[in-house]
C-alpha cells in the first residue's frame, strides 16, 4: 500500500464522521482502521505492518475477550480508550511531589527509590535529566561491540525491517486471543533484542535504563530473538508501584531462542494496584511466550508480580526443539482487592523436552488468585519430563487462592510430576517466631520471604534484594 | 522471678488449668512433672502467650511485670524463652537469619544496637560448637528436615545465643539418644547462674540426673498437686504418680 491510499483511508473514516487530524498528536477515544493507519503512519512504519496491523484488527473484530479466567471486572469500553497519545503536556501532569498520593510517595521511601526517580515515577512534570543518560551510553557502545541489537520496537521496525518481519507474530499469533490481536493491532511501545550467534550479552539487559523518562506504553510489544548459541538475559520492570492514566495495559512478548540459545526473562511488575478499594489501579493482561525453537535451547521465566488490580497473565514456553528446556518461576501476592489469574504452559513438542514449573501464590487481605498452568506433551516429545510445584499461602481468612493444573499427555514416555499445596500462614510459625522476640510483621515477611525463596533464587542478584523488599511492602498491615 | 498465682485456664471451654500456683525465684532451676494431658504445656504455652488459651482467673508475674498485659514478642524480648516440644519447620528461613532475628530484636528492646556481624558469626559459631552441631546448620531452613534430637538441640542453641532470664524448656528430653542428651544438659547447665532460672518440664528422671533441680512439682489435673526437693523426682520413677494423686485428695 503507498502513502497516498493510506492517507486515502484515513481520509475515507474521516468522511464517515471519524475525527482523525493527521496533523494532531493524538487520536480521540475509538479505535477502527483509520486510527491503525494513523499510528503506523505517525511510527513511519512500512506498509507491511500497517498490513500486518490491519488484519489483527480485522480478527481482533471477530473475537470476544475471555470470560474463562477467575476475574471480576466491569466490560471493558475498547471505544473509550485513546490509542495513541503524545505523552502528557508537562501542563496536565502533577506540578511537584505535594500533588501526588501521599501513601505512594511513602512507598517510594520505603523501598529507596532515589528522590529524582521518585518524582517521575508518579508522574510529576520534570526536567528528566537522569544521571543514568551517561551510564546509557556506555551500555548502547558495549552493546554495539558484541553486535546486540537492543532498541525500541518501532526502531527496529524501521531500521531492521527484515529481522522484525522474520520473526514478529510467529510466537504469539495475531489472532491468539483477544488481547494479542488487539496489542498486535495498535501496539506502540516495546523493546527489540536481537542477539547474534555465538554472542553472550554482555550485561543484563534492562527497559530500565532504555525508557527511564519516558512512558511505559499501555500496548507494549517485546520481540527477542536469540541466535545460535547467543545467550541473554533481560529484566523488565521495576519495583516502583508505577502509576498509569491508561486503566488497560496489554502487552505481548515474544522470545525466540534458536539452537542452543539461552533466554532467561525475569520481570518484577508494580503496577498501582488502586486505592483500598482498587480505584484507580491497572488492569493487566498480557501474553508472554516463548519459542524454544532450536535443539537444545532454553527459555527461562522468573516473574514476581506485586501490583495491578487485575492480572490476567501466562508467561509460556513451545518446546520444539529436541532436549530444549522450559522453566517458570513465578510469586504472584496479592492484597487488598487485587485480582490475579496467573500461570503458564508448558507444550512439548519435540523429543526429550523438559520443563520446570515452581508457582508460589500469596494472597492476603480480601485479594483473590488463582494458577492456572498446561502441561502439554505431544506425541513426538518422547521422554518429556515436567515438575510442577505450585504452593499457596493464605494470609488472614478473608482471601482465595485457587489452583488449575490441567495435563494433556499425549505420549506414555512422558514423566509428569505435579506437587501443590495450599498453607495459611501457619499460627504456629507465626507463633515460634515471635516467641523468640521477633514483631508480627517482621515473622510474616520473614515466612513470606522463605516461602518464596525457590524464586527469587532465580532472579538476578540485585533484583533479588528489591523484590523482598517489594514483598513486605505489598504485605505491610496485613495481619493484626 | 517468675510468680503464677491461681491460674486457671481454658481451652475452647474445656478447663485444663484450675488454680495453678508457682514461684520461681532466680537462679534456680525447677521441674515439673506429670501424668500425659496434665496441663504442663499448656502452663508454659500461656506463660509465653500463645494464642487460644483463656485465662479465667489469677495472675502470672514476671520480675514485678503483669506477663498477661505483654505481646508474645514482649514477653520474650523480656526474657522469658519457650523451648518447644514440638519445634516448628519454617521453609526457606535460614537457622542463622532467624537468630539474628531474634538477638536484634531483644537488644533494640534493651536500646542496645544491632550486633556487628563478625560478633554474631564469632557467638553462633561458638554456641553450635557447644552444642556439638555442625555448622552447615545454621545454614539450614529452621528445622526443615532435621532430626528429632536436632530440633531439639538447635532450640538449646536458641536459647545459649539469646541467653533468657527464664528459660521455659518442654521435655526437652524427648527424642534425645544418650549422648544428645549429655550434650543438651550440659547446654542447659551452662545457662544457670544467680540471676537466670530455669523450668523444665519433664517425664523422667534421666534428664534430671544432669541437671539438678532446686525444686520439682508434680502437676496433675491442671494444678500442682505436690512439690518437693529433687529426691520427689526418684520417688515419682519409683511409685508413678497413683500415690501423689491419692495422698492429695486425702
Ligand atoms: N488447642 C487445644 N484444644 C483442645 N484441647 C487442648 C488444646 N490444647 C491442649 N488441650 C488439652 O489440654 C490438656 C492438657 O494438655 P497439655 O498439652 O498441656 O498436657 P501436657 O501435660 O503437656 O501433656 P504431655 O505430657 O502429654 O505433653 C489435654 O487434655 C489436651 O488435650
Ligand atoms: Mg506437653
Amino acid at each position: 500500500m503507498a502513502s497516498e491510499e493510506m492517507e486515502q483511508l484515513v481520509r475515507r473514516e474521516y468522511k464517515q464522521g471519524f475525527v482523525t487530524d493527521i496533523e494532531s498528536e493524538t487520536v480521540p477515544p475509538g479505535l477502527d482502521e483509520s486510527v491503525i493507519a494513523f499510528i503506523s503512519q505517525k511510527k513511519g512504519e512500512p506498509e507491511w505492518m500497517l498490513e500486518w496491523r490491519l488484519e489483527a484488527y480485522r480478527q481482533w473484530l471477530k473475537m470476544t475477550p475471555p470470560s474463562w479466567a477467575h476475574l471480576d471486572y466491569p466490560p471493558i469500553d475498547y471505544q473509550a480508550i485513546s490509542y495513541f497519545s503524545a505523552p502528557k503536556k508537562p501542563e496536565d501532569r502533577p506540578q511537584s511531589l505535594d500533588e501526588v498520593d501521599p501513601k505512594l510517595l511513602e512507598t517510594y521511601e520505603k523501598l529507596g527509590i532515589p528522590l529524582h526517580e521518585r518524582a517521575a515515577l508518579a508522574g510529576v512534570a520534570v526536567d528528566a535529566v537522569f544521571d543514568s543518560v551517561s551510564v546509557t551510553t556506555t551500555f548502547k557502545e558495549k552493546l554495539f561491540e558484541a553486535g546486540v541489537i537492543f532498541c525500541s520496537i518501532s526502531e527496529a521496525i524501521r531500521d531492521y525491517p527484515e529481522l522484525v518481519r522474520q520473526y514478529l507474530g510467529t510466537v504469539v499469533p495475531r489472532s491468539d486471543n483477544y488481547f494479542a490481536a488487539l496489542n498486535s493491532a495498535v501496539f506502540t511501545d516495546g523493546s527489540f533484542v536481537y542477539v547474534p550467534e555465538g554472542v553472550t550479552c554482555p550485561m543484563e539487559l534492562s527497559t530500565y535504563f532504555r525508557i527511564n523518562a519516558a512512558n511505559t506504553g499501555q500496548f507494549e510489544r517485546t520481540l527477542i530473538v536469540c541466535d545460535n548459541k547467543a545467550q541473554v538475559s533481560y529484566l523488565e520492570g521495576c519495583t516502583a508501584p508505577q502509576r498509569d492514566e491508561n486503566q488497560l495495559h496489554a502487552a505481548v512478548v515474544e522470545l525466540v531462542a534458536l539452537e542452543d540459545a539461552y533466554i532467561k526473562y525475569s520481570t518484577v511488575q508494580n503496577w498501582y494496584p488502586g486505592d483500598e478499594e482498587g480505584k484507580g489501579g491497572i488492569y493487566n493482561f498480557v501474553t508472554k511466550r516463548g519459542d524454544c525453537r532450536g535443539d537444545r535451547s532454553r527459555i527461562s521465566w522468573t516473574q514476581v508480580e506485586t501490583g495491578s488490580a487485575i492480572t490476567w497473565k501466562y508467561p509460556s514456553c513451545m518446546l520444539r526443539g529436541k532436549e530444549s528446556i522450559g522453566e517458570f518461576y513465578s510469586v504472584a501476592v496479592t492484597n487488598g482487592r487485587q485480582q490475579a489469574d496467573t500461570g503458564t504452559k508448558m507444550i512439548h513438542i519435540g523429543e526429550g523436552t523438559r520443563s520446570t514449573i515452581v508457582a508460589k501464590g500469596i494472597a492476603a487481605g480480601r485479594s483473590d488468585q488463582s494458577y492456572r498452568g498446561l502441561v502439554k506433551i505431544g506425541p513426538r516429545a518422547k521422554g518429556a519430563r515436567n515438575y510442577t510445584q505450585c504452593d499457596s499461602l493464605l494470609i488472614g481468612d478473608q482471601c482465595g487462592a485457587h489452583t488449575f493444573p490441567y495435563q494433556e499427555i499425549g505420549n506414555s514416555s512422558a514423566t509428569v510430576e505435579h506437587e501443590a499445596t495450599t498453607s495459611k500462614i501457619a499460627d504456629d510459625q507465626l507463633f515460634y517466631c515471635r516467641a523468640r522476640g521477633i514483631d508480627e510483621e517482621d515473622a510474616v515477611s520473614m515466612i513470606v520471604n522463605g516461602f518464596c525463596k525457590d524464586v527469587f533464587q532465580e532472579l538476578p542478584m540485585e533484583f533479588a534484594v528489591e523484590a523482598e523488599a517489594l514483598l513486605n511492602v505489598t504485605l505491610e498491615g496485613s495481619v493484626g | 522471678m517468675l510468680e503464677v498465682k491461681d491460674l486457671h485456664v481454658t481451652v475452647e471451654d474445656k478447663a485444663i488449668l484450675k488454680g495453678l500456683n508457682l514461684t520461681v525465684q532466680p537462679g534456680e532451676v525447677h521441674a515439673i512433672m506429670g501424668p500425659n494431658g496434665a496441663g504442663k504445656s499448656t502452663l508454659s504455652a500461656v506463660i509465653a502467650g500463645k494464642d487460644g488459651y483463656e485465662v479465667t482467673q489469677g495472675s502470672i508475674l514476671f520480675e514485678g511485670q503483669d506477663v498477661l498485659e505483654m505481646e508474645i514478642e514482649e514477653r520474650a524480648r523480656a526474657g522469658l524463652l519457650l523451648g518447644f516440644q514440638y519445634p516448628i519447620e519454617i521453609p526457606g528461613v535460614k537457622n542463622i537469619y532467624l537468630l539474628k532475628a531474634a538477638l536484634n530484636a531483644a537488644r533494640e528492646a534493651r536500646g542496645e544496637g544491632e550486633i556487628p556481624a563478625p560478633e554474631f558469626m564469632k557467638l553462633v559459631r561458638e554456641k553450635s560448637a557447644e552444642m556439638q552441631m555442625d555448622p552447615s546448620f545454621l545454614q539450614r531452613a529452621v528445622n526443615e528436615g532435621f532430626s528429632g534430637g536436632e530440633k531439639k538441640r538447635n532450640e538449646i542453641l536458641q536459647m545459649l545465643v539469646l541467653q533468657p532470664k527464664l528459660a521455659m524448656l518442654d521435655e526437652i528430653d524427648s527424642g534425645l539418644d544418650i549422648d544428645a542428651m549429655k550434650v543438651v544438659a550440659k547446654g542447659v547447665n551452662s545457662l544457670r547462674s544467680a540471676d537466670r532460672a530455669i523450668l523444665l518440664v519433664t517425664h523422667y528422671q534421666r534428664l534430671l540426673n544432669h541437671i539438678e533441680p532446686d525444686r520439682v512439682h508434680v502437676l496433675v489435673d491442671g494444678r500442682i498437686v505436690k512439690s518437693g526437693d529433687k529426691s520427689l523426682a526418684l520417688e515419682l520413677e519409683a511409685r508413678g504418680y497413683d500415690w501423689v494423686l491419692e495422698e492429695s485428695v486425702a
